[in-house]
């Protein structure tokens, strides 16, 4: 089943002189797990917001074409209605803190009490996610009073608490250590086995390559590719648009090696391990 | 340059977030990785002298921090925030930019060419009378460095510079980082970008819970692999892979990779 239609979108910002989207158009069946990348300006998160309804509603500006989610037609839909659908972690955890909240529990407790989630439901929800996001030790602190990873954490967890069916997540690890990004990749690839569609945005390649089942590349508000990581980083041209491969496609291209009987390239650690053995992939 | 006594530190009086921090820093490019909440960046506020420690001391260039007034450290040390909305405060670009030269008084015209120079190298010099609130995400992070570059301090602190950046950003933050080194200025940096730590610094500190858990040569702190898990840091990728295959040496990059794998073939 089609859970997001997006065809022919054009998108200008107001007092902008270039279009941000370009004539986009792609379909997501509903359990995917899509990643989206492309340079910096290339308009990753124009496209996420797009699918939250914040272009056009929020940012005004010239709209053209047709965004379709979970059958609502965004141009047609306020933010509030699409939000009980498709929830979205912003680029920057700090713009999405409400700043009328006191601790880090009552902020995350907000959309729920917003969707009007019955106060039982409301504290199981927190306490799986403050446990998901391993924020438990600060649940009473003042939101503006965590390191930048504990702030990001918080804005995961908030979003992931309304169960939305289509998440949107614009970078959403950028600020996290190392097993913590890991640990959210995992989550969201869990959650996206249980049915929910996910769209991301992000400039790590390697867990792109791992965790994602499509690709969406972006130049310029252009969609460029949209295919499995094995197809998008075997791409001779990645270069020309700003894009590097995962560090184990690079090894293996510098080295001449594609998974056996293909024309691709490893693309992930496991991948690149078994091929450079020699075992074939 | 900069000596850390016995340093600890706490927001308030349950956590204690710093305890018993021993260091010194010479000028080799240094990383700082480490866990969320470790307590990096309220190490490098304390250097900053944005915080003051419960107990310890921090010298720099043998002077204490707590007897020097903001302005003084604001000539030898300089930090570019973690966020960016912590730094940015002025209307344009331009003024941005200026505005921590001036304030360290130098004369309207240098500050002027050492902001243009700055902005120059994180190609945002087409942007002078923007309002920096309107640039993307990666735009302000790379404003916030120019702003600190642009003061020509000794000592060059980032807290986590590549954030939101994509290839063409890390290299150009790669490319600055190498003309402070060429300056021999102390770069030190916060980051949870790996492969990033391994390409470009030469000593590696991890902190973990509020101490110094491993710090040395970044290869040998990169082939700790159980210490580097108990801090939620691990190698870069290209080691993991080397290490699967066997590799004897621990490797940092990818050429080292292709040079070591023509003299290995790994075990069947
Ligand atoms: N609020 C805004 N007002 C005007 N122009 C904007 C606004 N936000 C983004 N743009 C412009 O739209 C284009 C796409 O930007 P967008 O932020 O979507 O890119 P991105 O791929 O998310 O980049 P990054 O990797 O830096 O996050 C750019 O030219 C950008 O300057
Ligand atoms: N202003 C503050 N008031 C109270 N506690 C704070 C404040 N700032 C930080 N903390 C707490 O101090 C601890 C260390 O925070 P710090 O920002 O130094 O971590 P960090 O190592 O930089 O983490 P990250 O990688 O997430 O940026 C965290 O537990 C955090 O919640
Ligand atoms: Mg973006
Ligand atoms: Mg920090």
């Amino acid at each position: 089943m089609k859970k997001i239609i997006v065809e022919g979108l054009k998108y200008k910002y107001p007092l902008a002189d270039s279009l941000a989207l370009n004539d986009v158009t792609f379909d997501i069946k509903q359990g995917e797990f899509i990643g989206i990348i492309g340079k910096n300006l290339a308009g990753k998160s124009t496209l996420c917001q797009a699918l939250v309804g914040l272009v056009p509603h929020f940012y005004k500006g010239a709209y053209g074409g047709k965004v379709i989610v979970d059958g609502l037609e965004v141009k047609n839909h306020s933010i509030a209605d699409l939000s009980l659908k498709v929830g979205m972690v912003f680029q920057n955890p700090f713009t999405q803190v409400t700043g009328s909240k006191t601790t880090v529990y009552e902020e995350i407790a907000f959309g729920l009490e917003n969707i009007g989630i019955p106060r039982t439901e409301i504290i199981e929800r927190i306490d799986s996610v403050l446990d998901l996001l391993n924020i438990e030790q600060v649940k009473d602190h003042n939101p503006f009073d965590l390191s930048g990873g504990q702030m990001q954490r918080m804005a995961i967890a908030s979003i992931i608490a309304m169960k939305p069916d289509i998440l949107v997540l614009d970078e959403p690890t950028s600020q996290l250590d190392p097993a913590g990004s890991e640990e959210v990749f995992q989550a969201i690839q869990s959650l996206s086995k249980q049915g929910i569609t996910v769209i991301l945005a992000e400039h790590k390649m390697e867990k792109i390559a791992q965790y994602c089942d499509r690709v969406l590349l972006l130049n310029n508000g252009k969609v460029v590719d949209f295919d499995t990581p094995g197809k998008i980083f075997s791409r001779e041209d990645l270069e020309g648009y700003g894009l590097t491969a995962p560090v184990y496609t690079r090894v293996c291209k510098a080295l001449g090696v594609k998974k056996a009987g293909t024309d691709e390239y490893p693309v992930t650690l496991e991948e690149a391990e078994r091929v450079l053995r020699g075992d074939g992939a | 340059m900069i000596k850390i006594a016995n340093l600890s530190f706490s927001y308030n009086k349950e956590t204690r977030v710093l305890s018993g921090i021993n260091l010194e820093f010479d000028r080799r490019s240094t990383a700082i990785i480490g866990q969320n909440g470790a307590g990096k960046t309220t190490l490098v506020k304390l250097m900053k002298g944005l915080l003051k420690a419960d107990e310890g001391k921090i010298l720099i260039h043998e002077h204490d921090v707590s007897g020097k007034t903001a302005a003084q450290l604001a000539r030898t040390i300089g930090l570019v925030f973690q966020n960016p909305n912590d730094q940015i405060f002025k209307r344009t670009v331009l003024d941005e930019v200026m505005f921590g030269p001036l304030n360290i008084k130098m004369d309207k015209q240098t500050a002027k060419e050492k902001a243009i120079e700055a902005l120059k190298m994180v190609e945002l010099d087409d942007k002078l009378e923007m309002n920096p609130h309107d640039l993307s995400l990666s735009e302000k992070k790379l404003l916030c460095i120019a702003s600190v570059v642009a003061m020509d301090t000794d000592i060059i602190i980032f807290d986590e510079p590549t954030i939101a950046q994509d290839h063409g950003g890390k290299e150009k933050i790669r490319q600055i980082i190498q003309a402070l080194k060429d300056k021999n200025k102390l770069v030190m940096t916060i980051i949870h970008d790996m492969d990033f730590v391994a390409e470009n610094f030469e000593r590696t500190i991890v902190f973990n819970d509020g101490q110094v858990l491993l710090d040395g040569e970044t290869r040998d702190v990169f082939s700790q692999k159980e210490l580097l898990k108990t801090a939620c840091v691990e190698a870069p990728g290209i080691t993991k892979l080397a290490e699967r295959l066997g590799f004897k040496d621990t490797v940092l990059t990818v050429d080292e990779f292709i040079n070591m794998k023509k003299t290995y073939s790994p075990p069947q």
